[in-house]
């Protein structure tokens, strides 16, 4: 078991800069969960710490070890493919001691390991079958147990229950969790499911277009998204945006002034005193706000904004009710008996403890 | 409903005005084939087993010959228990194992080095595939004047001297194997291209990953990934070994200076002295032989598919 650390990785293809600067610290034993949309360089970040792609600038270690030239076969890490990479002529058990008898091991060890870690994964009942008789979820862990049979430093996994149907990805996702913690192996975990993101890692390294976004916990990630990009992509919705600008209101008080309405909301006095701190008092700003921040009302309360219903999905748990203020729409997270009129005025509150301000310029986190 | 019985109607009455069916047409067009298939085809098969049964031959007196006699299995038990024979049956078998295990090796080799990445690979591929593309008489005649004793460039090349490659019944052997694997190795070659280029690239990275080394890659990912287009090279070369006539035909010429391989010898028993109902029979044996051959390859390729 071992950290992971890179420095400043950058690799290109052609012109295409598929990592860009990347700096990163995987903490001995810590379960980090890369994610990113499609193309923002995630998996490529992966095969360069396997050692399957070659860094072009920058050094990673693993284990205090400079690892940034040494080949795959060398580093001493498993991978698990998206799409498994089994062996289509072994046996689910012979996929599984492929890596220890590549290491010649001798024959009753090599028994002992696959056993247990056939046993560990379940998958005893199906050790005979060849990978294309296998189910989706089989193959999957005769992967997983390919990858863990050597006790390597550290797991790698692209995408690993990405082709999975829905309700099992879930199952799985519990299951592969609870198996990393059994090992206590470092794991590295490529995806882009944020749900998976969320609830399976210990911490999440967003990135976007090649750069590293934010790494953060869940929690940090989801409360205090350091920018415009990862407010919007995490969360299902995602945070509202909100133009507005910082304004005076009668008593020579600091509030926001809504662009879309010539509404005005006060903030608390910390915030206040940032926006004064940093000099915001003249910028163009974005006011993020997550859904179930949002208190829908049908009266007018201290505080409340005028809106108009503008459509409700109905989840079954939960109602998401759309409404415009002014030109903008936000999307407001209500329990499920409440179904107003679509077209009907309401009012829509602020947990102002919970906003997050951006700079609409730069598109970064100002709290 | 009403529009697909107008249809009907509409196409009943075109047939009508052409007096000629789709049907029709279609099997006139068919028949120039048939006709020359079965002329050609067919009925020498039937007629040539016929013929093996009875004592023959298609040259002499009128123009349609002696009747045939019927003579019984003893032209196959001449086949089978005459020594002279025993020794094509094992110059041919020599000439088969010789010829296509060199071109296995040889072209599953060449396909291993072009997988690499290099500058000008499309290029060396396309020069070493220029053998196969050309007629075989013509690649006989080419090495015949290649293996010329006294002015070839085959000994010359090889700083040999003056040594007989084609009239010499202990070497001519060697020279028309040699002539056919040059021939022939790009063949094997293409299709086990193939056969590498569809291995996919994750199973060599999930191995490389799994710390094997070379050689374990080889025998455990690449070997078994190409075994059955491997097989089916196998399979065609094998058949087309077995009755290899144009080159030897080139290289030596027929005769007493050719080597005793069993097409050639069919050749001279049938089309020199004029024994055809011998010659089929010898045609019989060889047809059973490669049958038998091919479906002991099938097997295996069936089971190597599963």
């Amino acid at each position: 078991m071992a950290e992971i650390i890179l420095q400043n990785i950058i690799k290109r293809f052609g012109d295409l800069v598929a990592v860009n600067d990347l700096t990163l610290y995987i903490k001995d034993r810590e379960f980090l969960v890369l994610l990113g949309p499609s193309g923002c360089g995630k998996t490529t970040t992966l095969r360069c710490i396997s050692g399957l792609e070659i860094v072009d600038e920058g050094k990673i270690l693993i284990d205090g070890k400079d690892v940034t030239t040494i080949r795959a076969s060398h580093r001493d890490i498993a991978f698990v493919f998206q799409l498994y990479a089994l062996y289509p002529i072994l046996t689910a058990y012979n996929n599984i001691a492929f890596p220890l008898k590549a290491q010649k091991y001798d024959k009753e060890k090599i028994r002992e390991e696959v056993n247990k870690v056939a046993e560990l994964l379940q998958i005893k009942h199906v050790l005979h079958k060849k990978p294309k008789e296998l189910s989706g979820g089989d193959m999957q862990k005769v992967a997983l147990g390919r990858a863990i049979v050597r006790r390597p430093k550290a797991f790698l996994l692209d995408e690993p229950i990405g082709t999975l149907d829905a309700k099992f990805r879930e199952e799985m996702r519990i299951e592969l969790k609870k198996l990393c913690i059994d090992i206590g192996a470092t794991t590295v975990y490529v995806t882009h499911d944020q749900v998976e993101a969320m609830s399976m890692g210990d911490r999440i390294a967003i990135m976007n277009m090649g750069v590293l976004q934010q790494i953060g916990t869940p929690y940090e990630i989801y409360t205090k998204p350091e920018n415009l990009f990862i407010a919007n992509f995490i969360g299902s919705p995602g945070m509202n945006f909100i133009n507005c600008e910082p304004s005076r209101d009668s008593n020579g008080k600091l509030v926001l002034k809504l662009l879309s309405d010539n509404m005005y909301i006060s903030i608390t006095n910390k915030l206040q005193n940032t926006l004064l701190s940093k000099i915001y008092e003249d910028k163009k700003l974005v006011l993020g706000i997550r859904p179930e921040d949002v208190t829908f009302s049908m009266r007018k309360e201290k505080n409340y904004l005028d809106v108009k219903v503008y459509v409700i999905e109905e989840t079954g748990s939960y109602n998401i009710v759309d409404v415009s203020l002014g030109v903008e729409k936000i999307k407001v997270r209500t329990i499920p008996t409440i179904k107003p009129d679509i077209g009907e005025a309401a009012f829509v509150g602020f947990d102002m403890e919970r906003i997050s301000i951006f700079d609409k310029e730069t598109g970064n986190s100002i709290i | 409903m009403s529009s697909r019985l107008k249809e009907n109607q509409g196409s009943d009455m075109e047939a009508h005005y052409h007096s000629m069916s789709d049907k029709t047409l279609m099997r006139l067009f068919i028949l120039p084939t048939l006709v020359l298939l079965i002329s050609i085809n067919v009925f020498p098969l039937f007629w040539s087993l016929f013929l093996s049964f009875t004592k023959y031959t298609a040259k002499m007196t009128n123009i349609w010959g002696k009747n045939p006699e019927m003579i019984g299995i003893a032209n196959y038990a001449r086949v089978l228990t005459d020594p002279e024979m025993w020794v094509k049956f094992i110059t041919t078998a020599k000439y088969v194992i010789m010829s296509v295990a060199g071109e296995m090796i040889l072209g599953f080799g060449f396909a291993l080095l072009l997988q690499t990445k290099f500058k000008g690979r499309g290029f060396i591929t396309t020069l070493l595939i220029l053998p196969m593309t050309m007629s075989p008489v013509i690649v006989g005649l080419r090495w015949r004047l290649f293996y010329e004793p006294n002015w070839g460039m085959f000994n010359f090349l090889l700083g040999l001297g003056r040594i007989d490659w084609i009239s010499d019944p202990s070497r001519n052997l060697y020279s028309i194997v040699i002539a056919d694997v040059w021939m022939w190795t790009p063949f094997v070659m293409l299709l086990s291209l193939a056969g590498l280029s569809a291995v996919p690239k994750y199973l060599y990275e999930a191995a490389e990953i799994d710390r094997a080394s070379w050689w374990f890659k080889f025998t455990r990912i690449t070997l078994p990934m190409v075994y059955p287009i491997l097989m089916l090279a196998l399979i065609f070369r094998t058949i087309e070994a077995f009755k290899i006539f144009d080159l030897p035909m080139g290289i030596t010429g027929r005769g007493a200076m050719a080597p005793p391989l069993l097409s050639m010898h069919l050749y001279n028993v049938s089309f020199v002295t004029w024994n055809t109902s011998f010659g089929s029979s010898i045609g019989y044996i060889m047809l059973i032989m490669v049958l038998a051959i091919t479906l002991i390859f099938v097997k295996y390729l069936n089971k190597a598919k599963q």
